[in-house]
């Protein structure tokens, strides 16, 4: 095979496991650690698109320096208000988070497409990003890497990298190791779960916020464009092993180097069926996941 | 609301279904036909997930097998013999693949219409339910392969007719289907259909086998303790359900005069379930009833507020899993309410103690 | 369902006799007409502004004397991108609302799927978007270009350019593939070499490995059949790795005004796409058509063939009525052949196999997103809802 070519696949591997890390990053925390099924989550992607484009519209090319905070407040503000409202009276009963979550996912989509209509917005990437790292000469000659592509992946390891500090060097996260290995005995060392609980879940959706900057950037911003990325991402959850980060990191790499290969050898169209079958008959391999949560619970709630 | 009251609405319902022809409109009596034979895959889910305690997001791939099962017969029957298929035909296939071939006999689809689907929920349940796959990890697997299904459908134009989907039937069993009176005489026969599955279940879940199912949601470890090996009780429960789905595809199908993969993906599977949990998962009555009133709701609403019905469906949704989790039929019967909450409550608490 | 119950228990014929007369006798000066479009889900960001176009040509023939008379009512149906939906909203237009037609439909599917509805209750749909062909109902009025009036003149178009070799790329989804296989016999036939050949999921958006085997191939350009917000991809991805129209140019089949707006104009400079129709046609009937939607809907909305098509479908059914001088059905759509007019879209006919005869216009994308016509067909191009080439002997009952 063309030298060439096989190197783009390699890239195109490393790509798409950083997009399907940042969709997956968000998720990791509510799933993972709160046992929450935030099928909403595609729907806070799809938000931090839309606060990208208003800050593109309020600063002009500069744009990204105020999407990225606007695009995590805007979202994490919004994900605190539904754990307040919602969430927080569905704790212990995963499969319903996942009918009311469905429900909210209806709603946003719709109040976006009455605000800023049902045809997408323009998201162009700057002009610092819009070129692309060319190999001239050699074997691979004419490899290119494209600036956008090489922003998310460093986006995105900047973010699992800040994920994975807060929780197991910071004290937050050590308060929210504790809820989630034992609730009622963190709480009566002093934790309070309830704030934490809010803490995390915010977290987690501005960090999708700050993932649906990084996908505008490549992707269009429309009302149901969350849609395209949410099975992806509870994959990549499930096969890095609940509640583990770093998991959710090594599990993005697998789908996003299968991915390539599939796609490189068959079609893009096939290339997705293989990968969902390929990621069914993994768990049978590893039920738990590449990085299981060791617990010596008999059963998980 | 008391147990004599239950019956007598049960039956004033039953009556009301049986003499719809007789009163109802030509649209109304195929919109009810259509969501009774839809309201058949609704059985399915909550043996599964009411009684099982497994929420599968895949019924869509069950309900599209025996959907395509049939509709691959119907197909067939409506092209001249000799000839192929059309949409093989615009897509450059030259002779009829291998797996369309038997489906030319009737008896043999509509076999297929019940073993395909049964057959793939029980390997799928065997996968899953041997490596004690359990809990979120069976509903994301499950969407996972109707998303893996709907995509292969989709790409393999000349086999499946792709995203189309196979249309245009004309015959079913010496039937025209385009007949006049042909709408009340498959309603009829969806109704029937409809009761034999609702009865024949309620049958089974009042057996050991359903005690066992039972058993399992509210504690499966015990239960294999006490020597039960509860995959095989929820594999045959996975089994039921998929067979169920499959019926309902089938019918659907027959009632829609077309089948496609749009139909019965992801988000499909996923409304089949909300509804569910509307009526109520785990009574039988609630979760037929709540499908059949959610889908009639959702075509009204629709057609009244096209741009409000999303925000009506939405909140519906969060508004039950809120304030009805046992859904309307919890509602209508509070012993019920009382018996199982608790049970849930109980359960985590059991877990803590134990890490 | 309990509000149309009607409270008698009769036999059902006659209780169908009885509706029809109800509904006669209610509609003494309106007409009813359905329009049947997606107004939520994925494709309502194509519909929506479909359903508009339909909407506005009823106001404006409201506002004059109506159709023989009567004023149109218009029953506006959601589709909801679902299409089962389709076929049971059909089903409720045309045996409940009794309409006299109905306007709607976007993807091959939804059209497919209401199709049997049609020749069930004698119906009549105009279909206003452009598709792969190989149909023929009599129940269906097709105005969207049939691919020898968009993909075959656009294939014309770049070989006479000299780009011969051609790759394309199209979603996983019928009419990209059936396009593309007429156009692999086309591109044989003229000599040309055919590049490559790519399909991506419905909706899909990762387009690395895509763009990875168009490097591989060398293509002289490449024929886009994307649906949707996939081109938003797909444009977004083709500039980051380095393309431009200059280097490689992209003829779409599924990119008008509104889509170019959605992808950014800016991306999409230089690039081409083959319509009848573009909002910078410069006929009266268009710059009346333009003003009005846009005094309507806002003033920088873009306009598209589709919706020029759904415009023009109202006036056209309002033609076939006054010469049938009846509401029925197959009546108009007897007397719709043979129809001409002038519409946005330039000079129309029907034809006998209900297509229209239509020109064909190659533009390229400019400032703000708008197209600049640079070919166009010699005159008129008659429909072939079944090419020869790729599917020689079939033929229109």
């Amino acid at each position: 095979m063309d030298p060439v070519f096989l190197s783009g696949q390699l890239f195109t591997g490393l790509s798409v496991a950083s997009l399907l890390l940042l969709t997956a990053l968000g998720l990791a925390l509510s799933f993972g650690l709160m046992r929450v099924i935030n099928m909403a989550h595609g729907e806070f992607l799809m938000i931090g698109g839309y606060l990208t484009f208003i800050a593109a519209k309020l600063m002009g090319p500069g744009f990204l320096w105020l999407a990225f905070p606007l695009a995590f407040v805007g979202t994490a503000l919004l994900g605190a208000l539904l754990e307040f409202t919602v969430i927080r009276r569905l704790y212990g009963r995963p499969l319903d988070t996942l009918l009311a979550t469905w429900g909210i996912s209806l709603i946003l989509q719709q109040a976006a497409r009455q605000i800023f209509g049902s045809t997408g917005v323009p998201v162009t990437a700057p002009a610092w990003l819009s070129g692309a790292v060319v190999v001239h000469g050699g074997v691979l000659d004419g490899l290119t890497f494209p600036h956008v592509r090489l922003f998310v992946i460093v986006l995105s390891a900047l973010v699992l990298g800040g994920m994975w500090w807060l929780l197991n060097r910071s004290p937050f996260g050590m308060h929210v190791r504790a809820v989630n290995q034992n609730r009622e005995v963190a709480a009566s060392l002093g934790v309070n779960t309830r704030r934490l609980d809010m803490l995390v879940f915010a977290l987690g959706a501005g960090i999708a916020g700050v993932a649906g900057v990084g996908l505008a950037l490549l992707s269009p911003v429309n009302p149901t464009v969350g849609a395209a990325y949410i099975v992806n991402a509870f994959l990549v959850v499930v096969v890095g092993g609940v509640g583990s980060v770093l998991g959710a990191g090594a599990a993005a790499l697998l789908l996003g180097f299968t991915t390539a290969l599939a796609e490189g050898l068959t079609s893009s169209s096939l290339a997705q069926s293989i990968m969902l079958i390929l990621v069914v008959v993994f768990l049978q391999w590893k039920p738990k996941g590449l990085f299981p949560t060791q617990s010596r619970a008999l059963e998980e709630t | 609301m008391n147990r004599s009251a239950q019956t007598v609405l049960i039956g004033v319902a039953a009556l009301a279904l049986i003499f719809a022809p007789l009163y109802l409109g030509a649209y109304s009596l195929t919109l009810l036909g259509r969501v009774l034979a839809l309201s058949i895959a609704a059985i399915g889910i909550c043996v599964v997930w009411g009684r099982g305690g497994i929420l599968s997001l895949g019924q869509g791939l069950f309900f599209g097998l025996g959907g395509y099962a049939l509709a691959m017969h119907l197909k067939l029957m409506a092209t001249a013999k000799g000839e192929l298929p059309d949409f093989m035909v615009y897509n450059g296939v030259e002779a009829l693949p291998w797996f369309w071939k038997p489906f030319v006999s009737a008896p043999f689809a509509l076999l297929m219409v019940l073993i395909l689907p049964a057959a793939a929920a029980g390997l799928i349940a065997w996968l899953m339910f041997r490596r004690r796959i359990t809990g979120v990890y069976v509903s994301i697997i499950t969407q996972a392969l109707v998303l893996a299904f709907v995509t292969w459908l989709n790409g393999s134009q000349g086999l499946t007719s792709g995203t189309n989907g196979i249309t245009d039937f004309q015959m079913f069993l010496g039937i025209n289907l385009r007949g006049e009176s042909v709408a009340r005489g498959l309603y009829w026969v969806t109704l029937l259909i409809l009761g034999l599955c609702l009865a024949a279940t309620a049958l089974l879940l009042r057996t050991h086998f359903g005690a066992i199912l039972t058993a399992i949601k509210d504690n499966e470890n015990r239960v294999r303790f006490l020597g039960y090996n509860p995959a095989a009780y929820k594999i045959a429960a996975f089994a039921l359900g998929g067979l169920l789905s499959g019926v309902s595809g089938a019918l659907y199908t027959l009632h829609l005069g077309t089948i496609s993969p749009a139909m019965i993906g992801v988000t499909f599977s996923i409304e089949l379930v909300v509804w569910v949990a509307l009526g109520g998962r785990s009574s039988l009555i609630g979760a037929v009833g709540g499908l059949i009133l959610g889908n009639l709701a959702k075509d009204k609403i629709s057609s009244a507020a096209p741009d409000a019905w999303l925000y009506v469906m939405g909140g519906l949704f969060v508004l039950v899993v809120l304030v009805l989790p046992q859904g309307v039929a919890g509602l209508l019967n509070h012993r019920r309410v009382r018996r199982t909450v608790p049970s849930v409550r109980r359960e985590v608490k059991e877990v803590t103690d134990i890490a | 369902m309990k509000k149309d119950i009607h409270a008698r228990k009769r036999h059902l014929t006659l209780l169908l006799t009885l509706g029809v007369l109800g509904g006669a006798a209610l509609a003494q000066d309106t007409i009813k007409v359905g329009i049947l479009h997606s107004l939520t889900g994925t494709m309502s960001i194509s519909e929506i502004t479909v359903a508009n176009a339909a909407q506005l040509a009823v106001d404006e023939i409201n506002a004059g004397s109506g159709v023989m008379g009567k004023k149109i009512m218009v029953v506006k149906e959601d589709g909801a991108s679902d299409w089962p939906t389709f076929a049971t909203k059909a089903e409720k237009l045309l045996t409940q609302d009794k309409v006299a037609a109905v306007f709607g439909g976007w993807t091959s599917a939804s059209r497919k799927s209401m199709l049997p509805v049609f020749e069930k209750n004698g119906g009549l749909l105009f279909y206003p978007v452009q598709f792969e062909g190989n149909e023929c109902s009599p129940n269906i009025v097709y105005t969207g270009a049939q691919p020898n009036q968009q993909a075959l003149p656009a294939l014309d178009w770049a070989m006479g350019k000299g780009y011969k070799t051609i790759f394309l790329l199209g979603s996983d989804y019928v009419y990209p593939r059936t396009a593309n296989l007429i156009l692999k016999k086309h591109i044989t036939d003229m000599k040309g070499t055919l590049a490559g050949e790519e399909y991506v999921p419905l909706g899909g958006t990762e387009f690395s490995s895509v763009i990875n085997k168009i490097k591989a191939a060398k293509p002289d350009v490449i024929i886009n059949t994307l649906n949707g917000d996939s081109n938003v991809s797909f444009f977004k991805q083709y500039q980051a790795a380095g393309y431009s129209a200059k280097t490689l140019p992209v003829i779409s089949f599924s990119i008008a005004e509104q889509e170019a707006q959605s992808i950014g104009p800016a991306l999409l400079t230089g690039q081409y796409a083959t319509w009848n129709y573009f909002q910078s046609l410069p006929n009266a009937a268009n710059k009346k058509f333009v003003a009005a939607y846009q005094k309507k809907y806002g003033k920088n909305t873009a306009i598209t063939d589709p919706m020029a098509h759904a415009y023009m479908d109202v006036y056209l059914w309002k033609a076939a009525v006054e010469k049938a001088k009846s509401f029925d059905p197959m009546a108009v759509r007897k007397a719709i052949v043979g129809i001409s007019m002038d519409s946005p879209l330039g000079k129309i006919t029907v034809d006998a196999n209900g297509s229209l005869t239509q020109a064909v216009y190659t533009g390229m994308s400019g400032a703000g997103g708008q197209f600049k016509v640079i070919s166009q067909s010699k005159g008129v191009v008659a429909p072939q809802p079944y090419d020869k080439l790729a599917f020689p002997g079939k033929t229109c009952p």
